[in-house]
């Protein structure tokens, strides 16, 4: 009897002593003084997560590292591209997170060390963490498509991070004779911005229509259908003459051949599933998987993204890791700029608590998305998430599109709000 | 008598139990009110030209329009959509958290001053028994007018005089009486003179 109370004793105070050793490690491993986070990209997500995460606890350090001085936002570049819209309204800087204590640094992340637990740049500098966030939006399979690779994509762009590449495409669109073809290829699932490809062709349309009515857009699509089919299809019809025999767009799905192939830069030729397709400007989006950085660092699972616990955030390879935007499996979340900032809320959120020795909380998600056909033409998805028994949900019964019996009026609000919410998300992330 | 008590704190618990694992938790207000400012700016003040400011307002006016647009009794381009995402208890602690927050004029609107006189006017005689302070008070529970962003205003006020969304009994009155003494014109004199307050 006695000796079972003295293993018992000893069981105790063992656990105890192992608790507050680790305790005291973990105090002494961060200096015992300040807790700190990295981020790494400051894209949508990684910089409302720096932002918050220091509104929310100002003790916090705060490093974000980026590569690029200018941001330049992928969501309203279709504007630009059809002219509406200048380069610089999309450009964002990072004096705004400086404002609020962030420390910016200027530099490309090379690896990241999960057990060690610090982030190394190509500029030789080592930055530890209590915790790290990865954000570093999408990277192309640049073996998907035969001929299209990093360099033909400098004469043949993407546009799919906004900045250079918009402006090579709106200038493209400039040079072209009235008469010509301009062909726009999507990716397949999953990518960036799903409604995107189509306001894309939406806006070209806009701009031949008005500055070269003889040319057409023929959009080469590997998918039979993609998001807010119905709406775009109808906002073709209503502006674009969409299937007459004068249309200005042509859309092949994946069922009728639109599948790309192979890419021709020198001809300016496309090799789809059953045709080939001259064009005088090309964008070719490619398919997509998790950001560099992602696969250096390990977090990514065998389809090219990032797994993570919809909580918190954190990677469920690696811990002390969180991925946020593009590069998380945050499904249902779809790959948008309002749900990486939803996100990064949420991840900042939880960092704080966890570093503060809480529990994270209960997290609320909302992802809203506007495209605009045409001015004065808008239409929009959203949808209210929650976190339950292990899972992001849809919230039932929120959300949807626009609804298709909405008039010229309510669908010419849609463009002032979705104007209103470029202006707003802009500002939380960089202001 | 004892172990009844006792059965019958089992039972609690584990009704407690049970219901915690199939309802998720109300998250807080913050994480709540943080999803709303992507569209509606910092602390719910927002930079427009047409989304609503939400900072400032009494947690009861946010509360019932809520509730009209998650009905359909006001009609939207998207805040219905939203709306029906949210429960009595999440729509109350965001309602809490905007009500706290400083109201800010909406920045750089235009307004024409002989306008503005005259929808000052207006205000003064059919809508400022419920809309004190000249718009600007939020304590009479009916909004902030005055510095709200006027494409916003223009949209609800259409709407209502369209009988596609509530209006109150008493406003219906009123805005009868306004618009048979100055019509359409009087109407945008009025947003100018609630675009002209800062």
């Amino acid at each position: 009897m006695s000796n079972f109370t003295r293993r018992k004793f000893l069981k105790v105070t063992g656990v105890a002593a192992a608790a507050s050793s680790a305790l005291a490690f973990s105090s002494f491993a961060i200096g015992g003084a300040k807790k700190k986070v990295v981020i790494v990209g400051g894209g949508i997500g990684g910089a409302t997560a720096a932002k918050y995460l220091r509104m929310m606890d100002s003790s916090i350090e705060v490093t974000l590292i980026e590569a690029n001085k200018d941001y330049y936002t992928c969501f309203m570049s279709n504007e630009v591209l059809g002219g509406d819209r200048s380069i610089d309204s999309i450009r964002f800087g990072y004096t705004g997170l400086a404002g609020h204590g962030v420390t910016v640094v200027h530099d490309w992340v090379s690896g990241i060390d999960a057990d060690k637990r610090v982030v190394t740049t190509k500029g030789g500098k080592n930055f530890p963490y209590d915790r790290c966030i990865v954000s570093p939006g999408v990277d192309f399979k640049w073996d998907a498509i035969e001929g299209y690779d990093e360099k033909v994509a400098e004469k043949i762009p993407h546009a799919w991070k906004a900045g250079s590449q918009t402006i090579t495409l709106r200038k493209q669109l400039e040079a072209m004779r009235d008469g010509g073809t301009v062909l726009i290829a999507p990716p397949p699932n999953p990518f960036r911005c799903p409604p995107g490809p189509y306001e894309r062709a939406s806006q070209i349309a806009h701009y031949l229509k008005n500055n070269k009515p003889k040319s057409k857009i023929i959009i080469l699509d590997p998918k039979d259908k993609f998001s807010k089919f119905g709406l775009f299809m109808d906002g073709w019809k209503r502006h674009y003459g969409y299937g007459t025999d004068n249309s200005l767009i042509t859309w092949v799905s994946g069922a009728d051949g639109g599948a790309v192939e192979a890419v021709d830069a020198k001809t300016m030729t496309v090799q789809a599933a059953v045709e080939e397709f001259k064009a005088d400007v090309m964008n070719i989006i490619p398919a997509q998987k998790a950001g560099k950085i992602a696969f250096a660092a390990g977090l990514t699972n065998d389809k090219g993204w990032c797994p993570i616990n919809g909580m918190t955030f954190e990677s469920t390879v690696h811990k002390n890791i969180h991925v946020i935007g593009d590069s998380a499996i945050a499904s249902p979340l779809p790959k948008s700029g309002y749900a990486a900032n939803s996100e990064a809320k949420v991840c900042a959120a939880a960092i704080v608590a966890l570093l503060n020795g809480g529990k994270a909380p209960q997290p609320s998600y909302v992802n809203t998305c506007y495209s605009i056909i045409a001015p004065g033409d808008g239409i929009s998805v959203a949808m209210v998430y929650a976190y339950k028994d292990g899972k992001i949900i849809k919230v039932k019964g929120s959300g949807g599109l626009t609804p298709s019996e909405f008039d010229s009026d309510m669908r010419a609000r849609e463009v002032l709000y979705a104007h209103s919410w470029f202006n707003n998300i802009t500002a939380d992330v960089f202001g | 008598m004892k172990r009844k008590l006792a059965l019958s704190a089992v039972l609690i618990a584990s009704g407690f139990t049970f219901s915690t694992s199939t309802m998720a938790e109300t998250p807080s207000a913050t994480m709540l009110a943080y999803t709303c400012v992507g569209c509606h700016g910092m602390n719910g003040n927002s930079h427009g030209p047409a989304t609503p400011s939400l900072a400032g307002a009494s947690k009861d006016y946010i509360i019932e329009i809520m509730d009209y647009y998650a009905s359909g009794e006001r009609v939207s381009t998207i805040m219905g959509r939203i709306a029906k995402g949210y429960t009595k208890e999440e729509i109350e602690a965001m309602a809490e958290f905007f009500s706290k927050q400083e109201f800010v004029p909406a920045k750089g609107q235009k307004f024409d001053a002989k306008l503005a006189k005259k929808g000052a006017k207006l205000h003064k005689k059919y809508c400022e028994k419920c809309h004190e302070d000249g718009g600007a008070s939020s304590e009479d529970d009916a909004g902030i007018l005055a510095g709200q962003w006027t494409p916003y205003l223009k949209y609800t006020l259409a709407d209502m005089m369209a009988g596609k969304s509530h209006m109150s009994k008493k406003m219906k009155k009123k805005m009868k009486k306004l618009h048979k003494k100055a019509g359409d014109a009087g109407i945008e004199q009025l947003l100018h003179y609630y675009a002209s307050k800062k």
